[in-house]
Protein backbone atom coordinates (compact mmCIF):
# COMPACT_ATOMS: atom_id res chain seq x y z
CA UNK A 1 0.00 0.00 0.00
CA UNK A 2 2.80 2.40 0.89
CA UNK A 3 4.65 1.36 -2.26
CA UNK A 4 1.55 2.13 -4.32
CA UNK A 5 1.18 5.51 -2.62
CA UNK A 6 4.76 6.52 -3.31
CA UNK A 7 4.54 5.33 -6.89
CA UNK A 8 1.48 7.51 -7.41
CA UNK A 9 3.17 10.40 -5.62
CA UNK A 10 6.17 10.08 -7.92
CA UNK A 11 3.97 10.16 -11.05
CA UNK A 12 2.10 13.11 -9.58
CA UNK A 13 5.29 15.15 -9.13
CA UNK A 14 6.70 14.00 -12.49
CA UNK A 15 3.47 14.99 -14.28
CA UNK A 16 3.60 18.42 -12.69
CA UNK A 17 7.26 18.90 -13.67
CA UNK A 18 6.61 17.81 -17.27
CA UNK A 19 3.48 19.95 -17.47
CA UNK A 20 5.40 23.01 -16.31
CA UNK A 21 8.07 22.44 -18.98
CA UNK A 22 5.43 22.02 -21.70
CA UNK A 23 3.55 25.16 -20.64
CA UNK A 24 6.74 27.22 -20.36
CA UNK A 25 7.94 26.10 -23.81
CA UNK A 26 4.54 26.69 -25.43
CA UNK A 27 4.40 30.21 -24.06
CA UNK A 28 8.05 30.84 -25.00
CA UNK A 29 7.46 30.04 -28.67
CA UNK A 30 4.44 32.35 -28.79
CA UNK A 31 5.23 35.13 -31.23
CA UNK A 32 5.25 38.75 -30.05
CA UNK A 33 7.49 40.35 -27.47
CA UNK A 34 5.56 41.33 -24.31
CA UNK A 35 7.72 44.45 -23.81
CA UNK A 36 7.05 45.87 -27.28
CA UNK A 37 3.41 44.87 -26.93
CA UNK A 38 3.13 46.83 -23.68
CA UNK A 39 4.84 49.94 -25.02
CA UNK A 40 3.02 50.11 -28.34
CA UNK A 41 4.33 50.49 -31.89
CA UNK A 42 5.99 53.90 -31.39
CA UNK A 43 8.29 52.76 -28.59
CA UNK A 44 12.05 53.43 -28.85
CA UNK A 45 14.32 50.36 -28.96
CA UNK A 46 16.19 51.42 -25.79
CA UNK A 47 12.93 51.85 -23.86
CA UNK A 48 11.91 48.35 -24.95
CA UNK A 49 15.31 47.00 -23.89
CA UNK A 50 15.00 48.71 -20.50
CA UNK A 51 11.55 47.23 -19.95
CA UNK A 52 12.77 43.82 -21.07
CA UNK A 53 15.49 43.86 -18.45
CA UNK A 54 13.05 45.17 -15.83
CA UNK A 55 10.70 42.24 -16.56
CA UNK A 56 13.63 39.84 -16.58
CA UNK A 57 12.97 38.93 -20.22
CA UNK A 58 16.68 39.34 -21.11
CA UNK A 59 17.64 36.51 -18.75
CA UNK A 60 18.46 33.07 -20.17
CA UNK A 61 15.39 30.85 -20.61
CA UNK A 62 16.54 28.29 -18.08
CA UNK A 63 16.90 30.96 -15.35
CA UNK A 64 13.47 32.32 -16.13
CA UNK A 65 11.96 28.84 -15.96
CA UNK A 66 13.41 28.20 -12.51
CA UNK A 67 12.48 31.70 -11.32
CA UNK A 68 8.92 31.03 -12.41
CA UNK A 69 8.75 27.58 -10.79
CA UNK A 70 10.34 28.88 -7.59
CA UNK A 71 7.80 31.70 -7.50
CA UNK A 72 4.87 29.34 -8.11
CA UNK A 73 6.03 27.06 -5.28
CA UNK A 74 6.18 29.96 -2.84
CA UNK A 75 2.85 31.41 -3.99
CA UNK A 76 4.43 34.32 -5.87
CA UNK A 77 3.10 34.16 -9.44
CA UNK A 78 4.92 37.30 -10.60
CA UNK A 79 3.73 40.67 -11.87
CA UNK A 80 1.29 40.95 -14.78
CA UNK A 81 2.87 42.60 -17.85
CA UNK A 82 -0.34 44.39 -18.80
CA UNK A 83 -1.93 45.35 -15.50
CA UNK A 84 1.31 45.75 -13.52
CA UNK A 85 -0.38 44.05 -10.58
CA UNK A 86 0.43 40.93 -8.64
CA UNK A 87 -0.71 37.82 -10.55
CA UNK A 88 -1.40 36.01 -7.26
CA UNK A 89 -3.91 38.71 -6.34
CA UNK A 90 -5.48 38.66 -9.82
CA UNK A 91 -5.87 34.88 -9.65
CA UNK A 92 -7.28 35.18 -6.13
CA UNK A 93 -9.89 37.71 -7.28
CA UNK A 94 -10.88 35.60 -10.27
CA UNK A 95 -11.10 32.44 -8.18
CA UNK A 96 -13.92 34.10 -6.25
CA UNK A 97 -15.94 33.93 -9.45
CA UNK A 98 -14.69 30.70 -11.02
CA UNK A 99 -14.73 28.55 -7.89
CA UNK A 100 -18.32 29.39 -6.82
CA UNK A 101 -19.42 29.05 -10.45
CA UNK A 102 -17.82 25.60 -10.75
CA UNK A 103 -19.29 24.49 -7.41
CA UNK A 104 -22.71 25.87 -8.32
CA UNK A 105 -22.68 24.08 -11.70
CA UNK A 106 -21.43 20.89 -10.08
CA UNK A 107 -24.19 21.10 -7.46
CA UNK A 108 -26.87 21.58 -10.15
CA UNK A 109 -25.54 18.77 -12.32
CA UNK A 110 -25.35 16.35 -9.36
CA UNK A 111 -28.82 17.25 -8.11
CA UNK A 112 -30.27 16.65 -11.58
CA UNK A 113 -28.16 13.66 -12.60
CA UNK A 114 -28.24 11.36 -9.57
CA UNK A 115 -32.06 11.09 -9.22
CA UNK A 116 -32.61 10.81 -12.98
CA UNK A 117 -29.85 8.19 -13.27
CA UNK A 118 -31.32 6.14 -10.42
CA UNK A 119 -34.81 6.49 -11.88
CA UNK A 120 -33.64 5.33 -15.32
CA UNK A 121 -31.81 2.34 -13.86
CA UNK A 122 -34.82 1.37 -11.75
CA UNK A 123 -37.07 1.61 -14.81
CA UNK A 124 -34.58 -0.09 -17.08
CA UNK A 125 -36.04 -0.87 -20.50
CA UNK A 126 -39.28 0.98 -19.81
CA UNK A 127 -40.59 4.31 -21.10
CA UNK A 128 -39.11 6.28 -18.19
CA UNK A 129 -35.64 4.92 -18.97
CA UNK A 130 -36.07 5.72 -22.65
CA UNK A 131 -37.11 9.28 -21.79
CA UNK A 132 -34.03 9.81 -19.58
CA UNK A 133 -31.68 8.29 -22.18
CA UNK A 134 -33.15 10.47 -24.94
CA UNK A 135 -32.87 13.57 -22.74
CA UNK A 136 -29.23 12.81 -21.92
CA UNK A 137 -28.43 12.21 -25.61
CA UNK A 138 -29.81 15.65 -26.33
CA UNK A 139 -28.04 17.19 -23.33
CA UNK A 140 -24.67 15.93 -24.55
CA UNK A 141 -25.31 17.23 -28.07
CA UNK A 142 -26.22 20.78 -27.04
CA UNK A 143 -23.20 23.12 -27.02
CA UNK A 144 -23.27 24.82 -23.61
CA UNK A 145 -22.49 28.29 -25.01
CA UNK A 146 -25.45 28.02 -27.40
CA UNK A 147 -27.66 26.99 -24.51
CA UNK A 148 -26.27 30.01 -22.63
CA UNK A 149 -27.23 32.38 -25.48
CA UNK A 150 -30.75 30.93 -25.56
CA UNK A 151 -31.04 31.21 -21.75
CA UNK A 152 -30.01 34.88 -21.97
CA UNK A 153 -32.58 35.43 -24.73
CA UNK A 154 -35.39 33.94 -22.68
CA UNK A 155 -34.63 34.71 -19.03
CA UNK A 156 -32.59 37.90 -19.27
CA UNK A 157 -33.98 39.73 -22.29
CA UNK A 158 -37.56 38.53 -22.58
CA UNK A 159 -38.56 37.76 -18.98
CA UNK A 160 -35.88 39.97 -17.36
CA UNK A 161 -35.50 37.64 -14.38
CA UNK A 162 -31.73 37.65 -14.50
CA UNK A 163 -29.06 40.02 -15.79
CA UNK A 164 -27.71 39.20 -19.23
CA UNK A 165 -24.12 39.17 -18.02
CA UNK A 166 -21.46 40.65 -15.79
CA UNK A 167 -20.78 40.01 -12.16
CA UNK A 168 -21.05 42.72 -9.52
CA UNK A 169 -19.08 40.75 -6.95
CA UNK A 170 -20.04 39.39 -3.56
CA UNK A 171 -20.11 42.83 -1.91
CA UNK A 172 -23.79 43.35 -2.82
CA UNK A 173 -24.78 40.31 -0.86
CA UNK A 174 -24.80 36.57 -1.35
CA UNK A 175 -28.18 36.56 -3.10
CA UNK A 176 -27.11 39.00 -5.84
CA UNK A 177 -23.91 37.07 -6.42
CA UNK A 178 -25.75 33.78 -6.73
CA UNK A 179 -28.37 35.31 -9.02
CA UNK A 180 -25.78 36.56 -11.47
CA UNK A 181 -24.12 33.13 -11.53
CA UNK A 182 -27.38 31.20 -12.00
CA UNK A 183 -27.72 31.30 -15.82
CA UNK A 184 -24.00 30.52 -16.39
CA UNK A 185 -24.18 27.67 -13.88
CA UNK A 186 -27.26 26.19 -15.59
CA UNK A 187 -25.56 26.41 -18.98
CA UNK A 188 -22.42 24.74 -17.63
CA UNK A 189 -24.36 22.08 -15.73
CA UNK A 190 -26.48 20.83 -18.66
CA UNK A 191 -23.93 18.66 -20.51
CA UNK A 192 -22.29 17.61 -17.23
CA UNK A 193 -25.64 16.47 -15.85
CA UNK A 194 -26.32 14.48 -19.01
CA UNK A 195 -22.97 12.68 -18.76
CA UNK A 196 -23.27 12.09 -15.01
CA UNK A 197 -26.81 10.78 -15.32
CA UNK A 198 -25.66 8.18 -17.85
CA UNK A 199 -22.76 7.14 -15.62
CA UNK A 200 -25.12 6.85 -12.63
CA UNK A 201 -27.57 4.77 -14.69
CA UNK A 202 -25.02 2.33 -16.08
CA UNK A 203 -23.17 1.98 -12.74
CA UNK A 204 -26.40 1.16 -10.95
CA UNK A 205 -27.51 -1.27 -13.65
CA UNK A 206 -24.16 -3.04 -13.42
CA UNK A 207 -24.35 -3.23 -9.62
CA UNK A 208 -27.92 -4.53 -9.80
CA UNK A 209 -26.64 -7.51 -11.79
CA UNK A 210 -24.28 -8.60 -8.98
CA UNK A 211 -24.83 -11.79 -6.99
CA UNK A 212 -25.22 -10.07 -3.62
CA UNK A 213 -28.14 -8.08 -5.03
CA UNK A 214 -29.79 -11.31 -6.09
CA UNK A 215 -29.22 -12.62 -2.56
CA UNK A 216 -30.80 -9.49 -1.08
CA UNK A 217 -33.80 -9.91 -3.36
CA UNK A 218 -34.02 -13.61 -2.51
CA UNK A 219 -34.09 -12.65 1.17
CA UNK A 220 -37.29 -10.81 0.39
CA UNK A 221 -36.18 -7.17 0.06
CA UNK A 222 -38.22 -5.11 -2.36
CA UNK A 223 -36.60 -3.72 -5.48
CA UNK A 224 -36.46 -0.17 -4.09
CA UNK A 225 -35.08 -1.40 -0.75
CA UNK A 226 -32.32 -3.24 -2.60
CA UNK A 227 -31.43 -0.13 -4.58
CA UNK A 228 -31.33 2.21 -1.60
CA UNK A 229 -29.66 -0.03 0.97
CA UNK A 230 -27.32 -2.17 -1.12
CA UNK A 231 -26.81 -1.14 -4.73
CA UNK A 232 -26.60 2.63 -4.56
CA UNK A 233 -23.65 2.83 -2.20
CA UNK A 234 -21.55 0.60 -4.46
CA UNK A 235 -22.73 2.23 -7.65
CA UNK A 236 -21.69 5.66 -6.37
CA UNK A 237 -17.95 4.93 -6.62
CA UNK A 238 -17.60 5.55 -10.40
CA UNK A 239 -20.06 8.43 -10.09
CA UNK A 240 -17.86 10.15 -7.49
CA UNK A 241 -14.84 9.73 -9.77
CA UNK A 242 -16.67 11.47 -12.59
CA UNK A 243 -17.84 14.24 -10.23
CA UNK A 244 -14.21 14.81 -9.23
CA UNK A 245 -13.10 15.02 -12.84
CA UNK A 246 -16.02 17.26 -13.74
CA UNK A 247 -15.04 19.70 -11.03
CA UNK A 248 -11.58 20.25 -12.48
CA UNK A 249 -13.10 20.44 -15.95
CA UNK A 250 -15.64 23.05 -14.84
CA UNK A 251 -12.90 25.19 -13.36
CA UNK A 252 -11.03 25.34 -16.66
CA UNK A 253 -13.82 24.63 -19.12
CA UNK A 254 -15.89 27.66 -18.19
CA UNK A 255 -13.78 29.79 -20.53
CA UNK A 256 -16.45 30.12 -23.23
CA UNK A 257 -19.35 30.47 -20.79
CA UNK A 258 -17.45 33.23 -18.97
CA UNK A 259 -17.06 34.87 -22.37
CA UNK A 260 -20.81 34.63 -23.10
CA UNK A 261 -21.74 36.21 -19.76
CA UNK A 262 -18.76 38.59 -19.46
CA UNK A 263 -17.84 37.02 -16.13
CA UNK A 264 -14.48 38.02 -14.68
CA UNK A 265 -13.36 34.44 -14.00
CA UNK A 266 -10.12 32.48 -14.48
CA UNK A 267 -11.04 31.37 -17.99
CA UNK A 268 -11.63 34.90 -19.19
CA UNK A 269 -8.41 35.99 -17.49
CA UNK A 270 -6.42 33.41 -19.50
CA UNK A 271 -8.20 34.28 -22.70
CA UNK A 272 -7.56 38.01 -22.31
CA UNK A 273 -3.98 37.38 -21.20
CA UNK A 274 -3.32 35.29 -24.32
CA UNK A 275 -4.61 38.02 -26.62
CA UNK A 276 -2.63 40.69 -24.72
CA UNK A 277 0.58 38.61 -24.67
CA UNK A 278 0.56 38.75 -20.87
CA UNK A 279 2.69 35.61 -20.81
CA UNK A 280 3.31 35.46 -17.08
CA UNK A 281 -0.44 35.39 -16.41
CA UNK A 282 -0.99 32.73 -19.10
CA UNK A 283 1.79 30.52 -17.70
CA UNK A 284 0.68 30.81 -14.10
CA UNK A 285 -3.05 30.34 -14.62
CA UNK A 286 -2.68 27.42 -17.06
CA UNK A 287 -0.22 25.79 -14.64
CA UNK A 288 -2.69 26.29 -11.81
CA UNK A 289 -5.51 24.69 -13.83
CA UNK A 290 -3.31 21.75 -14.82
CA UNK A 291 -2.26 21.40 -11.19
CA UNK A 292 -5.95 21.24 -10.18
CA UNK A 293 -6.62 18.44 -12.70
CA UNK A 294 -3.52 16.42 -11.76
CA UNK A 295 -4.28 16.88 -8.05
CA UNK A 296 -7.87 15.69 -8.47
CA UNK A 297 -6.64 12.63 -10.40
CA UNK A 298 -4.09 11.92 -7.66
CA UNK A 299 -6.71 12.24 -4.90
CA UNK A 300 -9.09 9.96 -6.87
CA UNK A 301 -6.35 7.31 -7.20
CA UNK A 302 -5.49 7.47 -3.51
CA UNK A 303 -9.17 7.29 -2.55
CA UNK A 304 -9.51 4.21 -4.74
CA UNK A 305 -6.60 2.67 -2.88
CA UNK A 306 -8.32 3.33 0.44
CA UNK A 307 -11.72 2.12 -0.76
CA UNK A 308 -10.75 -0.90 -2.85
CA UNK A 309 -9.46 -3.73 -0.62
CA UNK A 310 -7.90 -5.52 -3.61
CA UNK A 311 -5.52 -2.65 -4.27
CA UNK A 312 -4.52 -2.65 -0.63
CA UNK A 313 -3.85 -6.36 -0.51
CA UNK A 314 -1.89 -6.66 -3.74
CA UNK A 315 0.92 -4.49 -2.61
CA UNK A 316 1.21 -5.58 1.02
CA UNK B 1 -36.07 0.67 -24.72
CA UNK B 2 -34.47 1.93 -27.89
CA UNK B 3 -33.36 -0.94 -30.13
CA UNK B 4 -29.78 -0.76 -31.41
CA UNK B 5 -30.96 -0.66 -34.98
CA UNK B 6 -33.27 2.27 -34.21
CA UNK B 7 -30.45 4.40 -32.86
CA UNK B 8 -28.29 3.41 -35.82
CA UNK B 9 -31.03 4.39 -38.27
CA UNK B 10 -31.70 7.66 -36.50
CA UNK B 11 -27.99 8.38 -36.34
CA UNK B 12 -27.47 7.77 -40.04
CA UNK B 13 -30.52 9.86 -40.90
CA UNK B 14 -29.41 12.84 -38.78
CA UNK B 15 -25.79 12.63 -40.00
CA UNK B 16 -26.93 12.61 -43.61
CA UNK B 17 -28.48 16.09 -43.25
CA UNK B 18 -25.23 18.04 -42.66
CA UNK B 19 -23.26 15.68 -44.91
CA UNK B 20 -25.57 16.26 -47.87
CA UNK B 21 -25.67 20.01 -47.18
CA UNK B 22 -21.88 20.18 -47.10
CA UNK B 23 -21.51 18.10 -50.26
CA UNK B 24 -24.02 20.17 -52.23
CA UNK B 25 -22.35 23.40 -51.07
CA UNK B 26 -19.13 22.33 -52.81
CA UNK B 27 -20.90 22.62 -56.17
CA UNK B 28 -23.79 24.97 -55.55
CA UNK B 29 -25.01 27.40 -52.92
CA UNK B 30 -28.35 29.24 -53.08
CA UNK B 31 -26.53 32.59 -52.56
CA UNK B 32 -22.93 33.76 -52.37
CA UNK B 33 -21.91 33.76 -48.70
CA UNK B 34 -19.14 36.34 -49.15
CA UNK B 35 -21.40 38.95 -50.67
CA UNK B 36 -22.75 41.52 -48.19
CA UNK B 37 -26.04 43.17 -49.01
CA UNK B 38 -27.12 45.52 -46.22
CA UNK B 39 -30.44 46.41 -47.91
CA UNK B 40 -31.34 42.74 -47.61
CA UNK B 41 -30.52 42.51 -43.89
CA UNK B 42 -32.56 40.49 -41.36
CA UNK B 43 -35.10 39.32 -43.94
CA UNK B 44 -37.57 36.88 -42.36
CA UNK B 45 -38.08 33.29 -43.39
CA UNK B 46 -39.37 33.07 -46.99
CA UNK B 47 -39.25 30.79 -50.01
CA UNK B 48 -36.15 32.58 -51.37
CA UNK B 49 -34.45 32.50 -47.97
CA UNK B 50 -35.76 29.42 -46.08
CA UNK B 51 -33.85 30.49 -42.91
CA UNK B 52 -34.02 34.25 -43.62
CA UNK B 53 -30.96 36.49 -43.90
CA UNK B 54 -28.46 37.70 -41.28
CA UNK B 55 -27.50 41.25 -40.23
CA UNK B 56 -25.28 41.62 -43.30
CA UNK B 57 -28.01 40.41 -45.65
CA UNK B 58 -26.36 37.03 -46.26
CA UNK B 59 -28.61 34.02 -46.88
CA UNK B 60 -28.66 31.89 -43.71
CA UNK B 61 -29.22 28.60 -45.55
CA UNK B 62 -26.11 29.14 -47.68
CA UNK B 63 -24.13 30.05 -44.54
CA UNK B 64 -25.30 26.88 -42.78
CA UNK B 65 -24.37 24.80 -45.84
CA UNK B 66 -20.85 26.20 -46.09
CA UNK B 67 -20.56 26.14 -42.28
CA UNK B 68 -21.28 22.40 -42.41
CA UNK B 69 -18.32 22.07 -44.77
CA UNK B 70 -16.05 23.89 -42.29
CA UNK B 71 -17.23 22.00 -39.21
CA UNK B 72 -17.14 18.57 -40.81
CA UNK B 73 -13.74 19.01 -42.41
CA UNK B 74 -12.13 20.40 -39.22
CA UNK B 75 -13.55 17.60 -37.06
CA UNK B 76 -12.76 14.93 -39.66
CA UNK B 77 -9.10 15.88 -40.04
CA UNK B 78 -8.76 16.25 -36.25
CA UNK B 79 -10.02 12.67 -35.84
CA UNK B 80 -7.62 11.63 -38.61
CA UNK B 81 -4.69 13.09 -36.64
CA UNK B 82 -5.81 11.18 -33.54
CA UNK B 83 -6.06 7.88 -35.43
CA UNK B 84 -2.86 8.36 -37.42
CA UNK B 85 -0.68 9.02 -34.36
CA UNK B 86 -2.69 7.50 -31.53
CA UNK B 87 -3.34 4.01 -32.93
CA UNK B 88 0.33 3.23 -33.76
CA UNK B 89 1.34 4.53 -30.31
CA UNK B 90 -1.24 2.28 -28.65
CA UNK B 91 -0.16 -0.74 -30.73
CA UNK B 92 3.51 -0.05 -29.92
CA UNK B 93 2.72 0.18 -26.22
CA UNK B 94 0.77 -3.11 -26.33
CA UNK B 95 3.57 -4.79 -28.29
CA UNK B 96 6.14 -3.86 -25.65
CA UNK B 97 3.68 -4.13 -22.77
CA UNK B 98 5.17 -3.65 -19.36
CA UNK B 99 8.37 -2.18 -20.77
CA UNK B 100 9.59 1.36 -20.50
CA UNK B 101 8.22 2.28 -23.96
CA UNK B 102 4.75 1.23 -22.81
CA UNK B 103 5.18 3.14 -19.57
CA UNK B 104 6.48 6.22 -21.37
CA UNK B 105 3.61 6.27 -23.86
CA UNK B 106 1.02 5.84 -21.14
CA UNK B 107 2.54 8.56 -18.94
CA UNK B 108 2.57 10.87 -21.95
CA UNK B 109 -1.13 10.08 -22.40
CA UNK B 110 -1.91 10.88 -18.79
CA UNK B 111 -0.06 14.13 -19.16
CA UNK B 112 -2.01 15.24 -22.24
CA UNK B 113 -5.24 14.24 -20.50
CA UNK B 114 -4.35 16.45 -17.55
CA UNK B 115 -4.22 19.59 -19.65
CA UNK B 116 -7.46 21.53 -19.90
CA UNK B 117 -7.96 20.87 -23.62
CA UNK B 118 -9.82 24.08 -24.33
CA UNK B 119 -7.19 26.27 -22.66
CA UNK B 120 -4.39 24.58 -24.59
CA UNK B 121 -6.37 24.76 -27.83
CA UNK B 122 -6.78 28.48 -27.24
CA UNK B 123 -3.08 28.78 -26.45
CA UNK B 124 -2.12 26.93 -29.64
CA UNK B 125 -4.42 28.97 -31.85
CA UNK B 126 -3.19 32.14 -30.17
CA UNK B 127 0.47 31.16 -30.75
CA UNK B 128 0.01 30.04 -34.35
CA UNK B 129 -2.71 32.54 -35.21
CA UNK B 130 -6.42 31.83 -35.53
CA UNK B 131 -7.29 29.71 -38.55
CA UNK B 132 -9.20 26.56 -39.42
CA UNK B 133 -5.90 24.68 -39.83
CA UNK B 134 -4.67 25.59 -36.35
CA UNK B 135 -8.03 24.67 -34.88
CA UNK B 136 -7.63 21.24 -36.51
CA UNK B 137 -4.18 20.80 -34.96
CA UNK B 138 -5.35 21.99 -31.54
CA UNK B 139 -8.32 19.60 -31.51
CA UNK B 140 -6.34 16.79 -33.16
CA UNK B 141 -3.57 16.76 -30.54
CA UNK B 142 -6.08 15.87 -27.85
CA UNK B 143 -7.44 13.01 -29.95
CA UNK B 144 -4.04 11.27 -29.96
CA UNK B 145 -4.08 10.02 -26.33
CA UNK B 146 -7.72 8.96 -26.69
CA UNK B 147 -6.92 6.64 -29.58
CA UNK B 148 -3.61 5.52 -28.05
CA UNK B 149 -5.29 4.51 -24.80
CA UNK B 150 -8.24 2.74 -26.40
CA UNK B 151 -6.13 0.81 -28.91
CA UNK B 152 -3.60 -0.19 -26.24
CA UNK B 153 -6.33 -1.45 -23.94
CA UNK B 154 -8.03 -3.50 -26.62
CA UNK B 155 -4.74 -4.72 -28.09
CA UNK B 156 -3.56 -5.94 -24.66
CA UNK B 157 -6.53 -8.28 -24.36
CA UNK B 158 -6.02 -9.47 -27.94
CA UNK B 159 -2.39 -10.34 -27.21
CA UNK B 160 -3.66 -12.92 -24.69
CA UNK B 161 -5.70 -14.75 -27.32
CA UNK B 162 -4.80 -18.08 -28.92
CA UNK B 163 -4.69 -16.88 -32.51
CA UNK B 164 -2.02 -14.35 -31.58
CA UNK B 165 -0.10 -17.07 -29.77
CA UNK B 166 -0.19 -19.26 -32.87
CA UNK B 167 1.02 -16.34 -34.96
CA UNK B 168 3.90 -15.93 -32.51
CA UNK B 169 4.68 -19.64 -32.71
CA UNK B 170 4.66 -19.31 -36.51
CA UNK B 171 7.52 -16.86 -36.03
CA UNK B 172 5.82 -13.61 -36.98
CA UNK B 173 7.36 -10.44 -35.59
CA UNK B 174 5.53 -8.17 -33.18
CA UNK B 175 5.13 -5.55 -35.89
CA UNK B 176 3.51 -8.03 -38.30
CA UNK B 177 1.22 -9.44 -35.62
CA UNK B 178 0.18 -5.88 -34.68
CA UNK B 179 -0.67 -4.91 -38.23
CA UNK B 180 -2.01 -8.22 -39.56
CA UNK B 181 -3.87 -9.60 -36.56
CA UNK B 182 -4.34 -7.01 -33.83
CA UNK B 183 -5.31 -3.99 -35.92
CA UNK B 184 -8.11 -5.66 -37.96
CA UNK B 185 -9.66 -6.88 -34.71
CA UNK B 186 -9.55 -3.38 -33.25
CA UNK B 187 -11.37 -1.82 -36.16
CA UNK B 188 -14.85 -1.93 -34.69
CA UNK B 189 -13.72 -0.23 -31.47
CA UNK B 190 -11.81 2.40 -33.43
CA UNK B 191 -14.75 3.17 -35.71
CA UNK B 192 -17.05 3.71 -32.73
CA UNK B 193 -14.48 5.90 -30.95
CA UNK B 194 -13.87 7.87 -34.14
CA UNK B 195 -17.58 8.66 -34.37
CA UNK B 196 -17.61 9.91 -30.78
CA UNK B 197 -14.44 12.00 -31.28
CA UNK B 198 -15.95 13.36 -34.48
CA UNK B 199 -18.94 14.68 -32.54
CA UNK B 200 -16.67 16.16 -29.85
CA UNK B 201 -14.63 17.75 -32.65
CA UNK B 202 -17.74 19.43 -34.05
CA UNK B 203 -18.48 20.88 -30.59
CA UNK B 204 -14.86 21.97 -30.08
CA UNK B 205 -14.69 23.63 -33.49
CA UNK B 206 -17.92 25.48 -32.77
CA UNK B 207 -16.52 26.63 -29.42
CA UNK B 208 -13.22 27.80 -30.88
CA UNK B 209 -14.83 29.69 -33.73
CA UNK B 210 -17.35 31.19 -31.30
CA UNK B 211 -14.49 32.92 -29.48
CA UNK B 212 -12.93 33.88 -32.82
CA UNK B 213 -10.13 31.31 -32.97
CA UNK B 214 -11.52 29.01 -35.65
CA UNK B 215 -12.04 29.55 -39.38
CA UNK B 216 -11.65 33.23 -40.20
CA UNK B 217 -14.08 35.47 -42.12
CA UNK B 218 -15.31 35.38 -44.81
CA UNK B 219 -15.43 31.56 -44.41
CA UNK B 220 -18.70 30.92 -42.55
CA UNK B 221 -18.63 28.65 -39.51
CA UNK B 222 -21.44 27.67 -37.16
CA UNK B 223 -19.59 28.89 -34.09
CA UNK B 224 -19.00 32.37 -35.47
CA UNK B 225 -22.58 32.61 -36.70
CA UNK B 226 -23.55 32.11 -33.05
CA UNK B 227 -21.11 34.77 -31.88
CA UNK B 228 -22.58 37.22 -34.42
CA UNK B 229 -26.10 36.27 -33.38
CA UNK B 230 -25.50 36.87 -29.68
CA UNK B 231 -26.04 40.64 -29.84
CA UNK B 232 -29.12 40.19 -32.03
CA UNK B 233 -30.82 37.53 -29.97
CA UNK B 234 -33.68 39.83 -28.98
CA UNK B 235 -34.06 41.23 -32.51
CA UNK B 236 -33.83 38.00 -34.50
CA UNK B 237 -33.66 34.88 -32.31
CA UNK B 238 -33.55 32.71 -35.43
CA UNK B 239 -29.97 33.88 -36.08
CA UNK B 240 -28.95 31.96 -32.93
CA UNK B 241 -31.43 29.11 -33.20
CA UNK B 242 -30.58 27.96 -36.75
CA UNK B 243 -26.80 27.38 -36.34
CA UNK B 244 -27.39 25.92 -32.86
CA UNK B 245 -29.87 23.39 -34.21
CA UNK B 246 -27.42 22.54 -37.02
CA UNK B 247 -24.73 21.73 -34.41
CA UNK B 248 -27.18 19.73 -32.27
CA UNK B 249 -28.42 17.66 -35.24
CA UNK B 250 -24.86 16.82 -36.29
CA UNK B 251 -23.59 15.96 -32.80
CA UNK B 252 -26.72 14.02 -31.87
CA UNK B 253 -26.56 12.13 -35.18
CA UNK B 254 -22.92 11.18 -34.65
CA UNK B 255 -23.52 10.08 -31.04
CA UNK B 256 -26.49 7.92 -32.05
CA UNK B 257 -24.47 6.54 -34.94
CA UNK B 258 -21.65 5.70 -32.50
CA UNK B 259 -24.04 3.93 -30.13
CA UNK B 260 -25.70 2.06 -32.97
CA UNK B 261 -22.36 1.04 -34.50
CA UNK B 262 -21.05 -0.17 -31.15
CA UNK B 263 -24.01 -2.49 -30.80
CA UNK B 264 -23.91 -3.59 -34.42
CA UNK B 265 -20.15 -4.12 -34.70
CA UNK B 266 -19.42 -5.67 -31.33
CA UNK B 267 -19.17 -9.40 -32.06
CA UNK B 268 -20.40 -10.20 -28.56
CA UNK B 269 -23.60 -8.25 -29.08
CA UNK B 270 -24.08 -9.29 -32.70
CA UNK B 271 -25.52 -12.70 -31.80
CA UNK B 272 -28.00 -11.27 -29.33
CA UNK B 273 -29.28 -8.79 -31.89
CA UNK B 274 -30.39 -11.46 -34.30
CA UNK B 275 -32.59 -13.07 -31.69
Amino acid sequence: MIKYFFRRLFTFVLSLALASIVIFSLVEIAPGDPASFMLGINAQPDTIAALRSELGLDQPKINRYFDWIGGMLTGDFGISYTYRTNVTEMVGDRLWVSLPLALYALFLSTVIAIPTGIYAAAKRGKTGDFAVISATQLGIAIPNFWFAIILVGIFAIKLQWFSAGGFSGWKDGLFNGITSLTLPAIALALPQAAILSRVMRSALIETLGEDYIRTARAKGLSSSQTIWTHALRNALIPVLTIIGLQFSFLLAGAIIIEQVFYLPGLGRLVFQAITQRDLIVVESVVMLLVFAVILVNFIVDITYMLVDPRLRQDSI
Amino acid sequence: MIRPSTSLQFGILLCLIPMIMATISFFWQPFDVTELNISNRLKPVSLTHPFGTDHFGRDMLSMIMVGAQTSISVAFVAVGIGVLFGVPLGLFAANWRGGFIDDGIMRFNDLVFAFPSLVIAILITAIAGPSAFNAIVAIGIFNIPVFARISRGAALSLWQREFILSAQVAGKTGLRISTEHVLPNLMHILIVQATIQFSLGILAEAGLSYIGLGAQPPTPSWGRMLADAQTMVSLAPRLAIVPGVAIIITVLGLNLLGDGLRDALDPKLRGSMKK
